[in-house]
């Protein structure tokens, strides 16, 4: 049995924030910018500029945030039926995660996907699966949402192919595809081919969307996987912030409107157990946002220069050793991104430190966010935090310190520029480190680890998945059926056409939704992007 | 004496290298000689950076649940060059898989939750003992 080993209060050198923010024992009017007058000015009301109050006037009271699961593994019928099961219990929308192999775009019968295939996500290898995948729920009615980047465009194509299928109309899809591409080369590292004609897949797929899928999100511009790969609140705001300012101006750059196409942009963030900083980071986005909307962009409809945001809590808080305590870590989290104003939210499993969610915990987790919906009143009032001379206080902290990591990353020649220099990726490794060493010293209490540990051995008792061993067999057998009962004239075409698209810089959406069509595979398309773009190679660190 | 050499690699596709990186800097400062090969390293190209870099322990990373073939696959790679090198696995491993890795003829398994100065730890361990009968 361990001691707990750090304390706040008198004697200790400085209490701070997660992100180093000095914190004192009370605050005051005192601590507030301005005065009421220039609070006031700062946060304007629910709804209305510069939306740090929130995006909308009603807030929850008008809609509840959307509670969307991220789920997937094995094959579309297994997923289908865990989507199923999870809007039996009440789920309001559907995350899509897919396996590894379809992320970058092997199909399952290839070398280098063979023990991949099924485990962290669902096998999608052609349109058939994706209709295989949302049998018997209608996409014109259910919000789905998309956690691929790389394959992103390919991915959508084979959707927008399942919708037709079932009669939907792009115009009625609702939901949102990640196609945040920055952040695979910054943290998350699931990049196929170079930065430059990954961006350009990238801004294809906002400029298609921004004519055809009107209440669709094609992009969630996230700060999450830099934060889960360990940067703080304000590195991450940073540089959320810095890769959209990126995207936008290459999507201005190929003539596009910030006003038409920047009111479906959407935003990702972590929401961690620093619960009042992490409050006050969402609050801060929002207002940060609305000044880059602005000033450097000069929105004039307030809809572009106004953030909604998905929050997927944080799997790095959780812990291998008595996991149940996750349970308590995600209900914090979950909260926090419901003060925060969150459109939509994941609670993560509770034993997802050793393993993909099983039904068990994906359902406590549902339960989570119906538990703070309905039975603790917290939606009843826009921001209900707003005022508190700590969270103020806080807000305009983060704001102004994210500010000065923007001007740095400004200054290193912008987002794309500074990842090629391996800028931020030396802050992450660098504060993952640190924080390790924090974790080993007891300088960072955590119950379970540092604090309060017991010799139980992780994950006992723990009720663990099987997975299914034949998954990859018979996905590459429906796989091999498919490619040989199509119109192989057919595909062949619209594979070429897709390269010649490529090479020739027309816009690959159209084409790809016509190979999807044809029977053309995920591998398949992305070979034709391979041939034309190449694929990268992460410099090595060392 | 000599500085143990650790070989890390993350192979498969999976991209979560938070861990291997911390461990790599922890092995670093405690003394080790590290090569970090990557990400989506194939079984083949470990084990032949394994012979090349005369390492004297290789330590792969895995968070996708692959770890299993991954671990059976390099073993067999190492065997088919004949090397004699121990590894180690890191990663989300079931307490029910790590029995089985080790059955496979893996030397340590250090499940996500493991703190950074047990698996240094143990990393070098493993590399002492090879040194010792080499």
């Amino acid at each position: 049995m361990t001691e707990p080993v750090a304390t706040c209060g008198d004697g200790q050198p400085a209490v701070t924030t997660d992100s180093g923010i000095p914190v004192v024992a009370v605050y005051t009017a005192a601590d507030i910018a301005g005065g009421p007058d220039g609070l006031a000015a700062r946060l304007g009301a629910p709804g209305e500029p510069p939306f740090t109050r929130g995006p909308y006037a009603s807030m929850y009271r008008g809609q509840l945030w959307t509670m969307r699961q991220f789920a997937g593994y094995g094959s579309p019928e297994q997923t289908n039926a865990r989507f199923r099961f999870l809007l039996g219990q009440g789920q309001t929308a559907l995350s899509v995660a897919f396996d590894l192999p379809t992320q970058l775009g092997y199909d399952s019968d290839h070398e280098l996907a063979r023990t991949e295939v099924g485990r962290v996500g669902v096998a999608i290898d052609t349109a058939d699966d994706m209709t295989d995948l949302f049998a018997g729920l209608p996409l014109g009615k259910v919000s789905v949402n998309f956690t691929i980047n790389a394959t992103a465009p390919i991915i959508l194509a084979t959707y927008l192919v399942a919708a037709e299928r079932q009669g939907v109309s792009p115009g009625q899809l609702t939901g949102t595809l990640q196609n945040d591409i920055l952040k695979e080369f910054l943290a998350r590292k699931a990049y196929v081919f170079p930065p430059e004609p990954s961006m350009r897949l990238a801004t294809d797929v906002i400029e298609y969307a921004s004519d055809i899928l009107p209440r669709f999100n094609p992009i969630s511009i996230t700060g999450y996987h830099a934060r889960e790969a360990g940067c703080d609140a304000v590195q991450e705001l940073g540089l959320t912030m810095a890769s959209a300012i990126a995207y936008c101006e290459a999507l201005t750059r190929r003539g596009l409107v910030f006003d038409h196409f920047a009111p479906r942009l959407s935003f990702h963030f972590a929401t961690t157990l620093d619960l009042f900083e992490e409050v006050a980071k969402l609050r801060a986005a929002r207002r940060l946002w609305y000044r880059i909307a602005i000033e450097r962009f000069g929105a004039a409809n307030p809809a572009a220069a106004r953030l909604r945001f998905f929050s997927g809590n944080s799997g790095t808080t959780l812990t291998s050793q008595q996991p149940l305590n996750n349970v308590i870590r995600s209900t914090i989290q979950c909260l926090g991104a419901v003060l925060g104003g969150a459109q939509s939210i994941h609670v993560m499993g509770y034993d997802e430190a050793h393993q993909i969610p099983s039904a068990e915990a994906v359902t406590l987790s549902l339960r989570t966010q119906q538990i703070i919906a309905l039975e603790t009143g917290v939606t009843r009032t826009a921001d209900p935090l707003g005022g508190s001379f700590f969270i103020e206080h806080l807000t305009d902290e983060i704001e102004s310190r994210a500010s000065d990591i923007l001007q740095e990353i400004e200054d290193s020649g912008g987002a794309i520029r500074a990842l090629e220099r391996g800028v931020p990726q030396r802050w992450i490794t660098e504060a993952a480190y640190r924080t390790e060493q924090e974790l080993a010293a007891g300088l960072r209490p955590k119950v379970g680890v540092n604090a309060y540990a017991t010799d139980e051995e992780p994950g006992q008792g723990l009720a663990l998945d099987q997975p299914d061993p034949l998954v990859a067999e018979r996905q590459i057998a429906r796989t091999r059926e498919r490619k040989s009962s199509r119109d192989s004239q057919a595909s062949a075409d619209a594979l070429r056409d897709l390269e010649r698209d490529a090479a020739e810089e027309r816009n690959v959406m159209p084409a790809l939704v016509r190979a999807a069509r044809a029977g053309a595979t995920v591998g398949e398309m992305s070979d034709a992007f391979r041939r034309v773009f190449g694929e990268f190679r992460e410099p090595s660190p060392w | 004496m000599k500085r143990p050499r650790v070989v890390l690699a993350k192979p498969g596709l999976d991209g979560h290298d938070r861990g291997v990186k911390v461990v790599a800097m922890g092995l670093r400062d405690a003394g080790a000689e590290v090569i970090y090969l990557g990400l989506r390293m194939t079984p083949r190209q470990i084990a032949a950076a394994a012979a090349a870099e005369d390492a004297d322990v290789v330590g792969i990373s895995v968070l996708s649940g692959a770890h299993l073939a991954i671990a059976e696959n390099l073993l067999a790679e190492m065997r088919a060059v004949r090397i004699d090198v121990p590894l180690v696995v890191g990663g989300t491993i079931p307490a029910r898989d790590a029995d089985l890795l080790c059955h496979l003829g893996v030397s340590a398994v250090f499940p996500a939750g493991t703190p950074l100065p047990a698996v240094v730890a143990g990393v070098l361990e493993v590399a002492d003992s090879r040194a010792a009968v080499t």
